[in-house]
């Protein structure tokens, strides 16, 4: 601890923007993992039921691992974080609150999430806070699994033609408006980039992941779309729609009983 | 069929007999007799299928798991139950295999009506107390019942049931932990675990079949498929649950329920088999139908999928 402290900058204003960005990944990771559990018992087929599973244990794991984070910082401790906020204190990107609709749906989304994720790791390797950049190095080993999963399943999906590439098109469309936010650091960008705790900037993080999802347009047969610059909601300053409500009624719907028994 | 092969076949019954009653294992390339095929068939067919429903009851309570923890235990459980249930589907479907069954239609059988699931996968899990005693009881029934399968005259099922047994007891420790955790909380939280218990209890009775086993239980047990009674394995259960139950200061609904020392056997009330019978068979259990329209839309909501996977394999070996 003494080690990390010694990497953590001690102003009040970074430690501020390290905690958002913390909320941000955490949010991230939540959102996207519920929405995959969903799938259990019913993934198209039983091996995939089983590798999608374990995606999404990954997945809220990394939450789990990013509230820690927080809690060691003295933001709240990690199941408050997780379930207690409402839904206009979440940062999670509106992308990733939206419900799975197909399977097509789930795994561009994913795909694309997974690409982010690849790229927000490499930065936080690098990283001047230290608990996050040893996180990130764990985290790299699963989510290149992920990268790997979702990549070949959109690919395919698109190679396959007939309907499962016109379901590929309209899930991609449909996420397409929902894209903006991915890329946002909030209101924490600049602070984060100058104090070295995330050496990434919103531009920077745009652009690595165009390139990167591209050739799996191409590969998909996909025609490539220009991204949107802007949406109606931005999830990293706590806008969000009914989606993330419903999510979270349903996420802590047990925990609102009693928020302080032991369960 | 010639009279020659008549005799050929009846001196391999006789044979393969010899080897059972030696407690020799039988492999899958093994000759055996229709009858043995057939009954192993729908053993291991009905046990795989109870794994993948069994996933419904908890799944529910995966989106509404009240911390992280609990969440990310119920998922690893309710993924073990899927990952059960293809093992133990790709053993029947080996030995389906002369019959021209494949697993595609194994799981189709399931709500087409052609196979049952275990009673217990029926009913419902109205609160988070029941996902932890389905995990307490269920499992720990389930491994019972699956410990005495161990030594199972077919080697197939009994190197996937080891495996199993070892997930199967984590699932039953999860359970264990969940049941602890509410017996040591609040009077609602206390309240709660009571009414599972009670409202499990029963399901539990039936879980291992009638004191009076059918004609194809007992043939298997004479081909050693299996080796325990149904009563012997209730017998277990209460055994080993009753007293778990009551040290939590909990209560079991049956005022019958008592242990003679000197037969070590326990008295109990029989649960009401024509109701419970009539469940499985009809799927009319309060969850029947709702569940069986979800294994419905994974399989065939999402045949699409699968055909996709087909179609792209072949383009892109037709590219190489």
């Amino acid at each position: 601890m003494d080690d990390a402290r010694t990497h953590v900058a001690v102003d009040a204003q970074t430690e501020q923007a390290l905690a958002e960005y913390l909320l941000q990944l955490a949010d991230d990771e939540l959102a996207v993992g519920q929405r995959y559990a969903e799938w259990l018992g019913l993934a198209p087929d039983l091996e995939e039921d089983v590798a999608f599973s374990s995606i999404s244990q990954d997945e809220l794991a990394h939450s789990l691992f990013y509230y820690t984070l927080l809690e060691n910082l003295g933001v709240g401790c990690a199941d408050e974080l997780a379930y207690a906020r409402p839904a206009n204190e979440r940062r999670n990107s509106v992308l990733l609150e939206q419900p799975s609709k197909d399977w097509a749906y789930t795994i561009a989304r994913g795909f694309c999430f997974d690409v982010l994720e690849q790229i927000r790791l490499a930065a936080a390797l690098r990283s001047t806070y230290l608990p996050l950049a040893q996180g990130a190095q764990k985290i790299q080993r699963e989510e290149r699994y992920h990268l790997l999963h979702m990549q070949t399943w959109f690919e395919r999906l698109g190679m396959a033609g007939g309907e499962a590439r016109q379901r590929l098109n309209e899930a991609v469309e449909s996420l397409w408006l929902d894209l903006p936010d991915l890329f946002s650091l909030g209101t924490a960008g600049n602070i984060l980039f100058k104090s070295g705790v995330l050496p990434l900037t919103e531009a920077e993080l745009r652009q690595t992941w165009e390139q990167q999802v591209k050739p799996s347009f191409a590969h998909a047969g996909l025609a490539w779309r220009s991204l949107p610059t802007r949406s109606d909601k931005n999830g990293r300053l706590g806008q969000h729609g009914a989606a993330l409500v419903e999510l979270l009624q349903t996420f802590a719907e047990v925990y609102r009983t009693n928020p302080v028994a032991v369960w | 069929m010639s009279p020659g092969s008549q005799v050929n076949g009846d001196s391999r019954q006789v044979t393969f007999m010899e080897r059972i009653e030696r407690g020799e294992k039988i492999e899958a390339t093994d000759w055996m007799p229709e009858e043995y095929r057939k009954l192993l068939i729908k053993q291991i067919h009905m046990h795989g299928i109870s794994e993948v429903m069994g996933a419904y009851p908890e799944k529910e309570w995966v989106p509404k798991a009240p911390n992280l923890r609990r969440k990310l235990a119920l998922i690893a459980k309710v993924q073990d139950e899927i990952g059960h249930g293809q093992l133990l589907l790709r053993v029947a479907e080996d030995l389906a295999k002369p019959y021209g069954k494949v697993r595609d239609d194994m799981i189709e059988d399931v709500y087409t009506g052609r196979v049952k699931f275990h009673n217990v996968f029926h009913m419902d899990a109205p609160t988070w107390a029941d996902a932890g005693v389905i995990g307490f009881l269920v499992d720990g029934g389930a491994i019972i019942t699956q410990a005495s399968l161990l030594d199972s005259s077919y080697a197939p099922y009994g190197r996937i049931l080891t495996r199993i047994c070892a997930e199967e007891s984590f699932h039953m420790q999860h359970g264990e932990s969940i049941v602890l955790a509410l017996a040591e909380g609040t009077e609602e939280q206390r309240e709660m675990l009571q009414q599972a218990i009670h409202h499990w209890w029963p399901s539990m009775m039936f879980f291992f079949g009638p004191p009076e086993m059918s004609g194809a239980s007992l043939r298997m047990m004479d081909y050693r498929i299996r080796t325990r009674t149904n009563e012997e394995l209730r017998q277990r259960f209460i055994g080993r649950y009753a007293p778990r139950i009551h040290a939590l200061g909990l209560t079991i609904p049956d005022a019958k329920l008592c242990h003679d020392p000197t037969t070590d056997q326990w008295t109990y009330s029989e649960p009401d088999w024509d109701w419970f019978g009539h469940m499985v068979r009809e799927n009319t259990g309060p969850k029947s139908q709702e569940r069986l329209q979800m294994r419905k839309q994974a399989h065939e909501g999402q045949k699409w999928v699968r055909d996709a996977m087909i179609r792209a394999t072949v383009l892109q070996t037709q590219a190489i």
